[in-house]
């Protein structure tokens, strides 16, 4: 689903990725490892589409299509959604109104109607449960005055509701405690089915306790340095990534 | 001299008009409009060398020459569209109090709401030691302007202890080209009185000018909730000054929204005796060439007032916004408390505001502050919105909208809070609720 082929990518005049290589076949989950300023957050948001990042080389294939090509918000209609590592806070916005319209905006890509108001109340009140959320939640500014756990739910909960292809949870375990990774973990299983796939960007091998992944990447210095399975996540948590740095994969 | 030259056509056909004017047999009355029409000769209109004109230019005023009209002719359906139902209302039409159109059916006798025009005829002792008392003619020259040219306006007294069930709905409307309406309220409300005022300011002409000032006397533990809503036409002059005397233990809230008029200037000063509260909320939404000048200036005379002032500012394409806001807090007013925030979004590279917050603080003991902020919608927030599949320019318009929407959420009023909110639609069209 997912081809990521030779990426070289500036901010600014800077080189941060330097010929990346990923795929990702359908209902696969990836978790990608690395020290700091290796470029995992570089690599989530040029996927999303934020700006301020130059593609110099390479490509990135999503379904057969030009991801880089596409606006961001066309991409998250394609199905790509980014679980933010620091969600904005949105005053004046509530969560409800958001959630639909942005489900609507995806249905409209579609070309499906706009969803019924009360299937859609139903809808948003199950996922509210499954990720063990408040109702008020969703009457509350997007963000505002949440949590650094009930912003991470609150990703999670958009997710849910918009039920993307490919997830790419950016750091989604910083910041939480035990109780509030546990649920945001549970609630990214729920998720997990033979369609979509998943990029779990993290520092720590304890998010993949929760959430066991297929592959497993380091990332330094701007390209992939070694890809195993789950128990390369382990043998870093003993090692650190030293060993690794300037190797090639 | 300018100021001469853009006096003049007004000043020339005031004897003829002086006649028309109600209360022509009262000398105090009379020496109160020739006291208005000397300041207004002497000075003309506010130029931009007044400190507090800085911002704004009149030459409007000077170029056209606005006059009274006594045409009553609107097209009653669509003032009806701004007529809230659940509330009393008097109609102004053209300057004048139309009792045809007010609605003011089952008023309580605790309530007297009355044509100023018909008390000066009548009655003026009525109100002779409240007019000028709120506001003098040397505050600047469209005071003393509407002093001399007022025909008409609306009297309002509640009677002690009584509080309105029901909001009074005051709608100023203007349907001539050219016309001037100058009116005057004066709003007494007796000790421990409460209502809620909502004033709405509609044109279905082009150009005119609208000059209303309101003198407002809360006695004794009064409380009034003024909402003002200036929807004036594409091309009307707007000049509304609110100016209040506040008693002990008063309490005065104020949402002013600011909507319409090519050029409109909104003076709110309240002077705060012991105890007593003011809080002013306000947005300025500025499209094409308007300019919308806030002016608010809070007096804490004696000790303990609370005053709590908020105001917003969306200017688009050439428009301009200014927010001057004044506090006093005078030697005698220990433990003052006042709070002042200004915050602007300019959308285009043309739009412009001027924000001036002042704080003259002459007690020791008081817990004053202010903060201002101009600024353009944040990247990161447009990204977000786009990353959840919101196009920009709906993402922009989202949350240029909410930004504004703050402000009218502040308003309980359901009925009138609805009404704000589809004008907040028409002009943010992108988004469907």
């Amino acid at each position: 689903m997912l081809s990521i082929k030779n990426l070289h990518v500036n901010v600014g005049d800077k080189p941060i990725l330097k010929g990346l290589s990923l795929d990702i076949k359908p209902g696969e989950v990836h978790a990608i490892m690395g020290p700091n300023g290796a470029g995992k957050s570089t690599l989530s948001h040029v996927l999303s589409g934020k700006a301020g990042y130059t593609v110099t080389e390479g490509s990135v294939s999503y379904y057969g299509q030009d991801l880089l090509a596409m606006a961001p918000e066309i991409r998250a209609r394609e199905g790509v959604f980014l679980a933010f590592q620091y969600p904005v806070e949105i005053p004046g916005v509530s969560n409800i109104y958001l959630l639909k319209a942005a489900l609507n905006a995806i249905r409209n890509h579609k070309g499906l109607p706009e969803v019924d108001a009360m299937d859609f109340l139903t809808l948003v009140k199950g996922k509210v449960k499954l990720l063990q959320m408040d109702e008020k939640f969703l009457y509350r500014a997007v963000n505002e005055g949440f949590s650094g756990g009930e912003k991470k739910r609150n990703e999670i909960l958009q997710a849910a509701i918009l039920e993307p292809k490919l997830c790419i949870l950016d750091e989604t375990d910083s910041g939480l405690d035990i109780d509030a990774l546990r649920i945001v973990s549970e609630g990214v299983n729920s998720l997990r089915s033979a369609e979509r796939s998943f990029l779990m960007i993290t520092h720590y091998q304890r998010l993949l306790d929760y959430i066991k992944p297929d592959v497993v990447h380091v990332l330094a210095d701007g390209r992939m340095v070694k890809s195993g399975g789950p128990e390369l996540a382990l043998e870093l948590e003993e090692k650190g990534y030293s060993w690794l740095e300037g190797q090639a994969a | 001299m300018v100021s001469e030259q853009s006096s003049a056509k007004y000043t020339e056909a005031y004897p003829a008009l002086a006649a028309t004017l109600p209360g022509l047999d009262t000398p105090w009355l009379q020496a109160y409009r020739q006291a208005g029409l000397t300041a207004f000769a002497e000075h003309g209109f506010p130029h931009l060398r007044d400190e507090e004109w800085r911002y704004t230019n009149l030459s409007a005023l000077q170029k056209n020459h606005f006059i009274p009209t006594a045409s009553q002719v609107v097209d009653a359906a669509w003032l009806e569209s701004y007529r809230l139902q659940d509330a009393w209302s008097v109609v102004l039409v053209n300057g004048r109090f139309s009792a045809d159109l007010s609605r003011l059916a089952g008023l309580p006798e605790a309530v007297k709401v009355q044509s100023l025009r018909q008390v000066l005829q009548q009655n003026p002792t009525a109100v002779q030691d409240l007019l000028g008392q709120a506001v003098g003619n040397d505050e600047h020259s469209l005071v003393a302007f509407n002093s001399a040219w007022f025909g008409d306006g609306v009297w309002l007294e509640l009677a002690a202890d009584y509080q309105s069930p029901k909001p009074l709905q005051i709608i100023h409307v203007v349907t001539e080209p050219d016309a001037l309406a100058a009116t005057r309220q004066l709003w007494l409300l007796h000790d421990n009185a409460t209502v809620e005022i909502v004033e709405t300011f509609i044109g279905s002409t082009e150009r005119y000018f609208t000059a209303a000032i309101n003198e407002v006397f809360l006695r004794g533990n009064a409380a009034l909730t003024l909402h003002k809503v200036q929807l004036e036409a594409e091309q009307a002059v707007h000049f509304g000054g609110c100016y209040l005397k506040q008693n002990a233990h008063s309490r005065f809230i104020h949402h002013n929204f600011a909507l319409g008029a090519a050029l409109a200037r909104s003076d709110i000063h309240a002077a705060l005796n012991f105890a007593a509260e003011c809080t002013l909320q306000g947005l300025y939404l500025g499209c094409q060439r308007q300019h919308l000048d806030n002016h608010t200036r809070i007096e804490h005379l004696k000790p303990q007032g609370i005053s709590r002032e908020y105001y917003k500012g969306v200017l688009d394409q050439r428009a301009r916004g200014v927010f001057q806001g004044r506090v006093i807090v005078a030697e005698d007013a220990q433990q003052t408390d006042s709070q002042m925030n200004n915050r602007n979004l300019l959308l285009s590279a043309d739009a412009e505001v001027d924000t001036k917050p002042q704080l003259e603080i002459y007690a020791d003991d008081v817990k004053c502050s202010h903060g201002v902020s101009v600024g353009q919608l944040e990247e990161k927030s447009v990204f977000y919105l786009q990353s959840r599949g919101l196009d920009e320019a709906s993402a922009r318009n989202i949350l240029t909208f909410a930004f504004a929407n703050e402000m009218v959420d502040k308003v309980e009023n359901a009925e009138l809070q609805a009404m704000l909110l589809k004008e907040l639609l028409v002009r943010f069209p992108a988004i469907s609720l």
